[in-house]
């Protein structure tokens, strides 16, 4: 194996942990140490809001494997992000207690909407695990069930990127209803607490923000894994012909549908950690625009790269919220016409500039900048492979 | 060659003489048996009432014009196809009616497809061991799944075989069409299939390659038996032991290469046509 694979897995596995030692320590320490005024100072207002970004990061890792790597297009990952974010919401919803503007033990948007008594769905969510949980399951329950039918009918291409919007609209259309007690067109907010912790306690948003940091890392070695299995090869080969893999004795549809789950319960996750640092979820924030903007995402990032989709979710919002303050009503443009030059001009995205970039350095320098492995630790990355 | 004649006449298969062929081989050792099988595109007969079968261990070739229906015999026997009416059984008594493709290829069929089809981004190696037979494929299994070395072995030997031993890291799309031809082979070779069907294995490489082909599928029909369709009559010359031909669906003849190119009906429908093509 002379093709440098070992050595870029290396260099990979280094780039890795610089990266999660950077968002672990080093911007919490900026955050914390460095006086307020100080050039070097990371505001609490821009660690959440980065938590945030960071907590896209990892429903992205979920859509690039389907996306990337499988080639399959979902165009609903905000239904499966939004049930994870109001799983957790429905139970920070209840922990505000009498904090209530009514002063009630139920949400305000119920005694508002004259709901006698909370509805039976809301009674598990008083439990922390179960919303803990709950927010990754149900996202990966209601993927299994939908997933199951769409595949097995072999629904591909252009009609499943149809039906994935079609659910993103349903699931916008029910969120938004008062009559499924779930806050209508507002959502749940007005958040106070979570476990005990003050939300509006810097240092619990900084613990979120860590906490989002190693969900991440967690998230992106699992899909790592699953991309250098076999079973990640035989997702790439679903995406080259899914014809020959059938004759090569795999059933796609059930590649596909864990696929599909898996990235369900990443977007989960995703809702789970944004509903605390946010403050608020509605259904603005899982119909078919946000959902389509996931897509972007990954494809500015650069699909079929873990790193990727990361860079490009945070990127892409990052780019927002800067642009959103100067022209808000501008975005939707700038957005569609991002999209439109990264497909014509940069099919690899940010992640393909890059690593044009980088071949273009190590070609000038003689020995091709690869690392000198020494030859004993070479023989062990190989025989690791 | 008047026997022959009446049997073509009656649109039946026309096999060395009837009587003789059901002493041969009757289904009972054939690992494949079509039994009036016809498949139906919308009222067009791709394949009519057709009987067809093999023996284990043998190497046979179809010829026939184009749109004779012999994709669409494969396509059949691997379950792309569903026939209209009509039997087809593999080995003793496994009826392939009704079964999907996968189950179809974990019986025992593999097939390798007239135009190459390949992984194009993976690399040769992982095609190779990603078409490896396996006691289980499913996604658990090849989620948790090491590669023993036994099984690199045999993709080693493998790519030996095939030539393509110097490429085992490159990415498949980037090989040339010759080589994708027998990267394929080596794919459907390594599912370790009882039944080999060989869609046009040739088309497309040098006078070299194509020999080496012929040389491989010979040897391979030693172990399993093979399927190949192929209008390369060179080529059909240098492996073929029973060649059957084809026409509109239903088989026109059988035998060998000197009593197939003999036969008045297949010159006129097939040979005659290459000649003028020629
Ligand atoms: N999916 C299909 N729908 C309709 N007609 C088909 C289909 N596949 C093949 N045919 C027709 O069936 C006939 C036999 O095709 P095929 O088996 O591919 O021929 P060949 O002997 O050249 O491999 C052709 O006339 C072709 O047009
Ligand atoms: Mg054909």
């Amino acid at each position: 194996m002379s093709d440098g694979t070992a050595d870029k897995n290396r260099s990979g596995g280094m780039a890795f942990w610089a990266v999660g030692a950077i968002l672990l320590v080093v911007m919490p320490l900026l955050n914390i140490l460095p006086p307020e005024d100080s050039w070097f100072h990371l505001s609490d207002f821009s660690l959440n809001r980065f938590g945030k970004f960071l907590a896209f990061g990892i429903l992205a890792l979920g859509l690039d494997l389907i996306w990337g790597y499988t080639g399959i297009l979902s165009l609903g990952q905000g239904v499966f992000f939004g049930l994870g974010a109001y799983c957790m919401g429905m139970h920070l919803m209840l922990t505000i207690g009498k904090e209530s503007v009514y002063g009630t033990e139920m949400p305000d948007f119920m005694v508002w909407n004259q709901v006698k008594e909370l509805p039976l769905f809301w009674k598990p969510f008083y439990s922390f695990p179960v919303a803990v949980i709950g927010s990754i399951l149900v996202p990966m329950a209601f993927a299994l069930v939908f997933g199951f039918f769409a595949f097995r009918s072999r629904i591909k291409g252009v009609y499943f990127a149809i039906i994935t919007q079609a659910l993103a609209l349903v699931a916008w259309l029910v969120f938004n209803r008062n009559d499924t007690n779930l806050g209508g067109t507002n959502g749940l907010t007005d958040f106070k607490q979570v476990i005990g912790y003050r939300l509006s306690e810097p240092s619990t948003q900084l613990v979120l923000y860590i906490i989002t940091v190693l969900c991440l890392g967690a998230s992106y070695l699992f899909c790592q894994w699953i991309i250098r299995s076999r079973a990640g090869r035989v997702l790439v080969a679903v995406r080259d012909s899914e014809k020959r893999v059938v004759f090569s004795g795999y059933t796609p549809a059930n590649y596909k549908l864990f696929v599909f789950v898996v990235a369900a319960a990443l977007a989960g996750l995703a809702g789970m950690l944004y509903a605390p640092q946010v403050g608020i979820i509605t259904p603005a924030q899982i119909g078919v625009l946000p959902s389509l903007e996931m897509v972007i995402w990954v494809a500015v990032g650069g699909r079929a790269s873990l790193a990727g989709a990361v860079l490009g979710a945070v990127s892409v919002n990052y780019g927002r919220s800067v642009l959103t303050n100067y022209f808000p009503e501008l975005w939707p443009f700038i957005l569609g016409g991002l999209f439109v030059l990264v497909v014509l001009l940069f099919p690899d995205g940010l992640i393909g500039m890059m690593r044009k970039a980088k071949s273009l350095l190590s070609r000038s320098k003689p020995d091709g900048g690869k690392p000198v492995v020494p030859a004993e630790k070479a023989a062990v990355l190989e025989g690791k492979r | 060659m008047g026997g022959n004649r009446l049997c073509l006449l009656r649109k039946l298969p026309c096999w060395r003489g009837s009587a003789e062929m059901a002493e041969q081989s009757s289904f009972q050792n054939s690992i494949i048996y079509l039994d009036g099988v016809t498949v139906d595109y919308d009222g067009f007969k791709a394949l009519n009432n057709l009987t067809f079968m093999v023996d284990y261990k043998e190497l046979r070739v179809v010829i026939g014009p184009n749109g004779a229906g012999k994709t669409t015999l494969l396509d059949v026997i691997c379950g792309k196809t569903k026939a209209a009416s009509g039997r087809v059984v593999f080995g003793r008594d496994v009826d392939l009616k009704g079964k999907h493709e996968d189950e179809i290829v974990a019986l025992g069929i593999g097939r390798k497809f007239q135009a190459p089809s390949v992984y194009g981004f993976l690399s040769v190696w992982e095609n190779l061991d990603l078409s490896l037979k396996r006691s289980s494929k499913g996604v658990f299994a090849t989620l948790f799944g090491k590669s023993t070395a036994d099984e690199r072995v045999r993709i080693e030997k493998n790519l030996e075989t095939i030539g393509l031993k110097d490429y085992a890291h490159t990415r498949a799309g980037s090989l040339s069409h010759g080589q994708k031809q027998w990267l394929e082979i080596g794919m459907v070779i390594l599912q370790d299939p009882s039944l080999l069907l060989v869609d046009e294995p040739v088309a497309g490489m040098t006078d070299e390659e194509t020999e080496q082909t012929g040389q491989l599928l010979q040897s391979l029909a030693e172990k399993q038996a093979i399927i190949v369709i192929e209008h390369d009559m060179e080529f059909v010359r240098q492996i073929a032991r029973v060649v059957t031909v084809l026409h509109e669906g239903t088989v026109i003849c059988e035998g060998s290469v000197e009593k197939v190119q003999a036969d008045d009906r297949v010159r006129e429908i097939y040979l005659g046509r290459q000649k003028v093509a020629h």
